[in-house]
């Protein structure tokens, strides 16, 4: 960077130093594919590499050996594993993850019926969950130390430690079997009307909602304190600022990127909250399809499923980063 | 440390833990009945007989909640220890060595956690063989990736101080500055974390016992035994809400006691103890 003429001579140089902003979204996007395409190798070559033969599970353990290979031969397990994984891959960029060994049915057909449904439930939890936890937790910073602020902590503390099956089946008794007034279980169809859909949902919504309230709050309430307690702060409150000045000049762009950090982080979290919320609620989603397949050992649905999982899991965390560059400049210029 | 300057809320934590691992210890002497004794009829009314009342195939709930702090405790232990000696030995290795192996290390640590854990285990247990110890270890070396993180952390802040300079400069190897400089010094908040992960390791285990995929029946298991008692739920039973529960509440118990013990942690390096 020092020797000019060198500069003028790298054309990526010459792009970061006229967009620096840009070449560090680009640079991460790059990296998140190059992250996926890892992931894609794990989850294909790690069920690979691990012990146990998928012929013999699907045969069970009285299979002849001639049956054993017929069927290899039928999956396509004979043949290299690495010209397998680069088919899988290359029809998994084109949506097409093969057939299901136990329904013998496309899965890209079933996914694509149940991913609509699953991020349908976990972008209106999203929806509910992220006002409401940035809200409390800046109330809580609010009544730092004093009553609301401690019952808001020990609740917090309570929920983060309950499991998400436990709170479904709590809210199920309470407002599907003793009251009446929600349904269970939450079934969605194909040309079902929007309110329908969503009286449909509520009671895994809320459960959704519960799970990561609480996690949210708690890391909003951590970030925003630890803006609040910084040196500029107490300047600005020194200078005679109004707290309302302050909080918005100088606080809340500082507040702003691990803000957006901690949301994205439980977007991603709620992502795998759906899994165990769907099981509970017999909704068709993503994780029931992923869980049923788990325990028939259905090893291309359960692929497919791992690797649309973890794709939406990093692009949420991509997202939480690039955002994070954007909003805090000094990300920009790494030490 | 005095004892009286434990705060109430670690006390009701410590105690919660002390009863749970009372009842793992001495499952077959407080126990009424046997663990997958049938000892009357299904779903039965909770009575001055069977406290809880019974389960989905008539066994006594309050044993089987007795017989599975057992399982769920022992499980839970064993994979928080293994995945805190591994993460802890690779992190300072990673950090005391630097370089290549630092670099292989945490871009591989990276690449695991890119995953999220429970997606992870569905995808590795569909594949391998339903055992109790698949499951420790998978478990284990699942979080062994956020141990490892935090430990590495530590470890760079300690690692780069004049005593280990001075140990280095001594001569000795990697291993004494490991568990002789670094290990001693770090203690305070992995101690912390340890409770934190143990916490998890319940929750992860329950949740995987609740999809059918952690521990076996007929062995009982708090998360087991929600699954087996769900379909109960329907009809007004509770009898699903009750190891639910007992979860919930250990899980609690560990949390206040880390609570306490982060808290004690930031107070002891001077912090203005807000956060």
């Amino acid at each position: 960077m020092s020797n000019p003429t060198e500069t003028e001579s790298l054309p990526r140089q010459r792009f970061q130093e006229r967009f620096p902003l840009l070449a560090l979204v680009i640079e991460r996007i790059l990296l998140s594919l190059l992250l996926l395409v890892a992931v894609s190798m794990l989850i294909f070559g790690g069920v690979e590499a691990l012990p146990g033969d998928f012929a013999t599970t699907y045969l069970g353990q009285s299979a002849t050996p001639q049956a054993v290979a017929n069927i290899r031969a039928e999956l396509g397990l004979d043949r290299p594993v690495v010209t397998r994984y680069f088919e899988w891959l290359a029809g998994a960029v084109q949506g097409d993850f093969g057939t299901s060994w136990a329904s013998r049915n496309s899965v890209s057909e079933q996914v694509g019926n149940r991913l609509g449904n699953s991020l349908f439930l976990a972008g209106f939890a999203a929806v509910i969950s992220v006002p409401l936890a940035v809200g409390l937790g800046m109330l809580s910073v609010h009544f730092r130390n004093r009553m609301p602020d401690k019952i808001i902590n020990v609740i917090s503390l309570a929920a983060i430690s309950l499991p998400e099956f436990f709170i479904g089946y709590l809210l199920i008794l309470y407002f599907a079997v003793n009251f009446g007034i929600a349904t269970f279980p939450a079934t969605v169809y194909e040309g079902m009307g929007f309110i329908e859909r969503l009286k449909a949902i509520a009671l895994p919504t809320a459960t959704l909602v519960l799970v990561v309230l609480a996690h949210m709050m708690r890391m909003t309430r951590a970030a925003i304190l630890s803006v609040m307690s910084s040196a500029y702060m107490e300047t600005a409150e020194l200078k005679g600022l109004s707290a309302f000045r302050a909080i918005v000049k100088h606080a809340a762009p500082n507040a702003l990127a691990p803000i957006i950090n901690v949301v994205a982080l439980n977007l991603a979290y709620l992502v795998v909250g759906v899994v165990v919320v769907e099981v509970v609620f017999v909704y068709p989603g993503m994780g029931q399809y992923m869980v049923d397949a788990v325990t028939v050992r259905d090893i291309p649905v359960v692929q497919a499923c791992g690797l649309i999982f973890a794709a939406v899991y990093i692009f949420l965390n991509m997202l939480a980063d690039i955002l994070a560059i954007i909003a805090n400049p000094r990300l920009r210029h790494p030490r | 440390m005095r004892l009286r300057e434990i705060p109430i809320t670690a006390w009701v934590g410590i105690i919660g833990i002390a009863l749970a691992c009372f009842c793992a210890a001495f499952a077959p002497l407080i126990a009424p009945y046997g663990e997958t004794e049938v000892v009357g009829g299904v779903w039965q009314e909770a009575d001055a007989q069977f406290f809880f009342g019974l389960d989905n195939l008539g066994r006594d709930i309050l044993s089987r909640l007795i017989y599975g702090a057992r399982t769920t405790l022992s499980v839970a232990l064993a994979a928080t220890v293994i995945s805190f000696s591994l993460g802890i030995l690779l992190s300072f290795i990673a950090a005391v060595s630097g370089g290549l192996i630092d670099t292989v290390f945490s871009r591989f640590n990276d690449l695991m956690m890119s995953i999220p854990t429970l997606i992870f285990a569905l995808v590795v247990l569909a594949v391998l063989p339903q055992h109790l110890i698949v499951l420790i270890l998978v478990m284990a070396v699942l979080d062994s990736t956020r141990v490892y993180r935090l430990g590495r952390a530590v470890a760079l802040d300690v690692a780069v101080m004049e005593f280990v300079e001075a140990a280095r400069l001594r001569g000795e190897g990697t291993t004494w500055i490991i568990f002789r400089e670094i290990l001693p010094n770090t203690l305070s908040p992995l101690l912390a974390e340890f409770g934190l992960r143990f916490a998890f390791s319940i929750l992860f285990l329950s949740t995987l016992s609740f999809l059918g995929l952690g521990i076996q029946p007929p062995a009982a298991d708090w998360g087991g035994m929600v699954k087996d008692n769900k379909d109960g739920i329907i009809f007004g039973i509770s009898a699903a809400l009750v190891p639910g529960t007992a979860i919930a509440a250990l899980a609690i118990c560990v949390n206040l006691v880390v609570d306490w013990l982060l808290k004690r942690t930031s107070s002891l390096k001077g912090g203005r103890g807000d956060a």
